[in-house]
């Protein structure tokens, strides 16, 4: 079975982002970037189920420019075989970037698509869904453990009260949770090892798929700040701030 | 236009996120409401439901035979909207991409029937998007609509067939029983950090909650450490919540966790380190050892 990894270059999760002053979107410029960290949970778990024998091969691919290569370049330096970069400058939403990876796994006869359940720019927390559907494949979301056997998968996925345990035929989706598993650390040798390992690039147009925007982003704004706190002395003047002056309690 | 609404019933109740999804969908027009399992007594006495679309036979909410059910229905209405729970995230993006729509999730505000605003990187910016679909599929954060009341509705009632799902089979659940109100709807939450240090510490916050009738959350930082269960985690990528009064205790205030309550009413901080980020959004702070501090809170309480 072959898997597929989709991984995404995002502003790295430690960047606090600011809003760009034309209220275009958000200041990316000069912005440190790297893998979206669901993502690295994902490529983690395919390179698992590959050294456990459950997987032959694993496959990242991106959508982007040029410069998302490295984030594939992670990906190869934790394990994954090859990738494959789908080059565009544009921004893709969700929808456009699952017809992307539809026509990906089609071509290459993947037997599992595992990728992160949201990326931290967006926080849409919703392409493997959106591709799942378009594949007519089942799907394992917030997954917090799998276990391939006998030609299916079975997902513990987080839900609101607690964990569920689905059993879905392969081919599937499944989208990683945090508690997935603790990505490893791609060491020196194995960075060195990846640049030699294949990438291939191939140029969105050539995939023939449709790949509009169906949001038009209207503007993009700072969140409201919060006024200033005062700090308090003891457990009973807060107690004492929350009655009367808050009326909280 | 009429808007179709995903209605979580848990223990015969709607739970109410549900209900905030159908105010929001309200203001698009007529409301009509799908139940899976059991559920449409509750769901039919929700004020401003006209029609409840019952699927009794559907009582795990596997996405793929939902979403199959809903696309089926779609073309009777304009918007198509959950709640942004678990179940809303998993099975409103699979119906989107069946009906080859982009969906919108995590709507926090409405513009206009076509206009929505969003959070974006942790709730660092907000996005006003328009939407050209012909019907829109959303998820609403119940914490920025007040929900409609429990009772006082009389809609209909139409029992539908559910389609077979072949390719997906719930096995099991696991939930963990508490008797603490909802960590989404409840008033008061107090949230515990790593500052807790371990997980028999999470007990220090329960004389609290308990007076104050709070739900107890944590940071992902805890809940990593082992500290508390996921569902407990308050942030970005576990449970978003504006309650009246939110207690932040040991927790450093990561832009991860703020995400999850930074539009609660009153924030109160409890934490040693007087440089720590949650000060900046916390409206009462108190610099100390929460080993200290919360006996006093709780005997000031």
């Amino acid at each position: 079975m072959k898997v597929l990894v989709p991984v995404k270059r995002v502003v790295d999760y430690n960047v606090k982002v600011r809003v760009a002053a034309d209220g275009s979107g958000v200041e990316t410029q000069g912005v440190k970037m790297s893998m979206n960290p669901f993502d690295e949970i994902a490529v983690e778990e395919a390179v698992r189920l590959r050294e456990k024998g459950a997987a032959k091969e694993v496959v990242a691919v991106t959508i982007g420019a040029q410069a998302a290569q490295d984030v594939l370049r992670t990906a190869m330096a934790m394990g994954a075989d090859r990738a494959i970069l789908v080059r565009t400058d544009d921004t893709l939403e969700p929808r456009a970037v699952a017809n992307v990876l539809k026509a990906i796994a089609t071509r290459e006869d993947a037997g599992l698509i595992c990728m992160g359940k949201q990326a931290i720019d967006d926080d849409m927390n919703a392409t493997g869904q959106i591709l799942a559907a378009k594949l007519g494949w089942p799907q394992g979301t917030f997954a917090s453990a799998v276990t391939v056997a006998d030609g299916r998968i079975e997902v513990a996925r987080e839900i609101d009260g607690g964990t569920e345990v689905v059993s879905l035929t392969l081919p599937a989706v499944i989208t990683a949770d945090l508690r997935l598993n603790e990505p490893r650390y791609a060491s020196l040798p194995n960075i060195m090892k990846a640049r030699k390992k294949p990438l291939e690039t191939i140029e969105i147009d050539s995939l023939g798929v449709d790949t509009a925007s169906r949001l038009t982003v209207v503007s993009v704004a700072e969140p409201s700040e919060r006024k200033e706190g005062v700090k308090v002395n003891s457990a009973a003047e807060l107690v004492e701030k929350l009655k009367t002056e808050a009326k909280v309690i | 236009m009429t808007a179709l609404v995903l209605v979580e019933v848990e223990n015969g109740a709607v739970r109410q996120a549900s209900r905030s999804a159908v105010a929001a969908a309200s203001r698009f027009g007529a409301v009509d409401a799908i139940v899976f399992g059991d559920g449409a007594e509750a769901a039919a006495a929700l004020p401003g439901v006209t029609r409840v679309l019952s699927v009794p036979a559907l009582v795990n909410d596997l996405a793929e035979p939902a979403a199959d059910l809903l696309a089926a229905r779609a073309k009777d209405y304009s918007h198509i909207v959950a709640a942004a729970s678990a179940t809303g995230k998993n099975i409103l993006p699979r119906l989107a991409g069946l009906l080859d729509v982009q969906p919108i999730p995590d709507v926090v505000e409405i513009k206009d029937a076509d206009t929505f605003v969003r959070p974006i990187y942790a709730g660092n910016a907000l996005a006003t998007v328009r939407s050209s679909d012909s019907i829109k599929v959303l998820t609403i954060r119940g914490s920025n609509f007040d929900p409609i009341a429990a009772e006082g509705g009389s809609a209909t009632v139409e029992t539908i067939e559910a389609p077979a799902s072949e390719k997906s089979v719930f096995v099991k659940v696991e939930l963990s029983a508490s008797d603490r109100p909802e960590l989404e709807s409840a008033r008061v939450v107090i949230s515990g950090g790593k500052g807790m240090k371990d997980a028999a510490n999470f007990k220090l916050l329960e004389p609290i909650a308990d007076k104050l009738n709070a739900a107890i959350g944590a940071s992902r930082a805890a809940v990593d450490s082992g500290f508390a269960p996921n569902e407990m985690q308050v942030g970005q990528t576990g449970k978003i919540v504006a309650p009246e009064l939110y207690i932040a205790v040991g927790l450093s205030g990561a832009i991860q966790h703020l995400a999850g309550m930074k539009d609660s009413r009153v924030i109160v901080a409890i934490n040693t380190d007087p440089e720590a980020p949650i000060f900046k959004v916390a409206d009462y702070g108190v610099v100390g050892d929460l080993f200290e501090v919360l006996p006093e809170l709780e005997k000031a309480l």
